[in-house]
């Protein structure tokens, strides 16, 4: 017998253990986009590679709210203070680095977007799955997706540092402060902070070209899907910034890869990429499932009421049948 | 040999208090510096022995205890009474070492508290939490008897003992969960565990190997501590166990082999690689090798081979939990290109875990009456 979420927390709230408990955090886990997501079309074909996202993403999570600030803490780099070193020349995401553009090369690396003697660039960070594996895993509720704008964030003092959303998530996104002795996971949080005086994600505030543009899921799926239409080399009016930007770049459509990454891989997320280059190529597993990953450990969470239901009723008989034949032989 | 000829002070046990001395100052190490400093943990490798070994691979050893109290007192199986404190007490330790050890592992041991309050139903990690905390209380309850006993405590004693059945049938439950619930932590991750081990059937997997597990190791400490202590081996319950294991090891055996039929297909065991030969040499040493010897009556009845079968399978299967939680993720971490091989400071914690586990049961066997029934 499998339960429904509602169901099992009945059965726990039954057992009068969970009114004693502060807050059940995020019980459900969601299932559908929340229909103001907020997310970011990166489409590789724009991006020239200038790290300026990089930068940014530093210097604006290096603020109270951010994702890399930390009361007391070091900031990971030193923002606006470009005598002590404005670039640390990351390899891989870290702790300290929560946004990455890398590049892919092949061959002669001469060819744009080409897979073959070419190259490609690809920005990494938080996908904010619709369904995220990090949130359902997390056994304290430190890692939540905002029921509004889809967010998926971190709540620093909730966090033990078990590091079982490193071990769940598919696409090699948390971070861990392994030389601290009291660390924090780190990861994008979509500058959420920066909502609320009206701006949004640094990456795509400050990307010159339109590769980064943020804006609402919808709307960054309709863009996408209007961009794998177009023919190529045909000319088309890129906004830059936002999807909604009045701001646009024409230029030359490339050839695209006819996939969204992102639209189908672990049920679906709200950071959408194009590229010219199987994905695979540029560093994306292939294996990840299209289904979301929480429903896997669901599948054996919902058992358990009946599981212990049986093992108890089945314990109880036996004990009672056994106990009974021992009294008749006259032992105990 | 009697209780107070055993001597507390033996240049084994001296080699013992080091190491756990050493191990107290890599854990004092570790509160103050943190993780990086005290292990080679890393982005690719957020897990390693702490986890693999203590954790996973100390719970598992410790599921003598529900199985022999789960006899004794659910199915009164009364041949199996003389070694149930000893199970209970060895699975108590055990518990108390994953405990200590996950407390350690993570990165605020002093938020580990924080599940209890902080619930989170969805993550099998939060089960897992609970299942240590009310199980390691279980325990503490089902050996508090022999405590009770040393303290001339007879109304407490009596109280426990009257509640004992539903206590064990509790513990019985709690380590079904607990056990299978260490394997259901990776069912999140089909994209990172190899198809060796993953799939669906993991949790129940790590239920039953810890059930074979479980017989092997009270049956390895029934010969290791009645040589020790020079008691006499009971040789209906040494053979009691082994018939078990050999049941326990055809049904383990048929489910490995479906999973892996049904998953990635027999021949990836085969295919030369490292995750493939750590398979193979999982399943030869804790399971084939085991259950052939268990099929020989007179395997089964003779102390010398039964010893070595109980250490065939705790090896095998301890191994199978190091290839679930590492070797079998290894190929994915690669690709970050970090590698993992645990520092000297976990290992020395490690073994301190097992040293305190040894030396408190030597301690538990002095002072308290783990062998009841005049067997001294």
């Amino acid at each position: 017998m499998a339960m429904n979420r509602r169901d099992f927390l009945k059965v726990a709230a039954g057992s009068g253990l969970l009114l004693a408990s502060d807050i059940p955090a995020q019980a459900t886990m969601p299932e559908k986009l929340p229909p103001q997501a907020v997310g970011i079309l990166y489409d590789a074909t724009l991006c020239i590679g200038c790290k300026s996202c990089m930068v940014n993403c530093k210097i604006y999570n290096s603020v109270p709210g951010g994702a890399l600030y930390l009361k007391g803490r070091d900031i990971p780099y030193e923002a606006n203070n470009y005598e002590k070193g404005i670039w640390d020349a990351p390899v891989d995401l870290s702790s300290r680095t929560v946004n990455i553009i890398k590049v892919n090369t092949s061959g002669t690396a001469v060819n744009k977007d080409s897979a073959e003697n070419g190259y490609s660039f690809v920005k990494q960070h938080c996908m904010h799955c619709i369904s995220p594996a990090c949130v359902s895993v997390c056994p304290v509720g430190a890692l939540r997706k905002d029921p509004v704008n889809g967010v998926v964030y971190y709540v620093e003092n909730r966090c033990i540092g078990c590091r079982y959303c490193m071990i769940a998530c598919p696409f090699k996104i948390p971070r861990y402060e392994f030389e601290y002795a009291l660390p924090q996971v780190r990861k994008c949080q979509l500058c959420h902070h920066r909502y609320e005086e009206g701006k949004y994600s640094a990456c795509c505030e400050f990307c010159p070209t339109g590769a980064s543009i943020f804006g609402k899921v919808v709307d960054l799926k309709k863009e996408a899907e209007k961009r794998l239409s177009l023919k190529t080399g045909q000319e088309y009016d890129f906004p830059v910034q936002t999807v909604d930007s009045k701001f646009t770049m024409r230029r030359q459509v490339s050839k695209y890869i006819n996939h969204v990454y992102g639209q189908t891989e672990a049920g679906g997320t709200q950071y959408l990429m194009l590229a010219g280059v199987p994905f695979d190529w540029i560093g994306f597993n292939k294996s990840i499932d299209k289904t979301f990953l929480p429903e896997l450990t669901w599948a054996y969470i919902s058992k358990i009421p009946a599981v212990a239901a049986l093992v108890i009723g089945a314990g109880t008989l036996t004990w009672a049948i056994t106990s009974r034949k021992n009294k008749d032989k006259g032992e105990s | 040999m009697n209780q107070k000829d055993i001597k507390v002070i033996t240049p084994f046990s001296m080699v013992l208090i080091g190491i756990m001395a050493a191990g107290a100052a890599v854990a004092l190490y570790r509160l103050l510096f943190g993780l990086g400093a005290s292990t080679n943990l890393n982005d690719a490798w957020p897990w390693g022995l702490w986890i693999a070994f203590d954790v996973v691979g100390g719970v598992a050893l410790a599921a003598g205890g529900f199985i022999i109290a789960g006899a004794v007192y659910i199915l009164n199986w009364k041949k199996y009474k003389p070694i149930v404190r000893a199970a209970i007490m060895n699975t108590f330790l055990g518990y108390l070492m994953a405990a200590t050890s996950i407390t350690l592992d993570i990165g605020h041991p002093f938020r580990i508290w924080h599940p209890l309050v902080m619930w989170q139903v969805n993550s099998i990690m939060f089960i897992v939490a609970i299942h240590v905390v009310l199980y390691t209380s279980t325990l503490a309850t089902e050996s508090s008897p022999m405590f009770f006993e040393k303290l001339n405590m007879p109304r407490a004693l009596k109280f426990v003992n009257k509640i004992m059945v539903g206590v064990v049938l509790f513990g019985v439950l709690l380590s079904c969960l607990h056990q299978s619930s260490l394997g259901a932590l990776f069912l999140i991750a089909p994209s990172k565990l190899s198809a060796l081990w993953s799939g669906s059937l993991l949790p129940y997997m790590f239920l039953v190997s810890a059930v074979l597990l479980g017989l092997n190791m009270v049956s390895f400490e029934t010969i290791l501590t009645g040589r020790v202590f020079k008691h006499k081996l009971p040789m209906d319950i040494l053979s009691g166990l082994a018939k078990g294991s050999l049941i326990v090891a055809v049904f383990y055996f048929v489910m490995k082999i479906w999973q892996l039929a049904k998953g990635p297909g027999i021949g990836a065991a085969f295919d030369g690689s490292t995750a493939g030969n750590m398979y193979l040499v999982e399943m030869l040493v804790g399971v084939i090798l085991p259950m052939i010897l268990l099929s020989m009556k007179d395997m089964r009845s003779r102390v010398s081979s039964i010893f070595t079968i109980n250490l065939l399978v705790i090896t095998g299967i301890v191994l199978n939990r190091f290839n679930v939680a590492t070797f079998g993720l290894a190929e994915y971490a690669g690709q970050s290109g970090m590698d993992y091989f645990p520092s000297v400071m976990e290992f020395i914690l490690t073994l301190a875990m097992v040293s305190f586990a040894i030396f408190a049961f030597k301690l538990s066997v002095k002072y308290l009456n783990v062998f009841p029934e005049g067997q001294h």
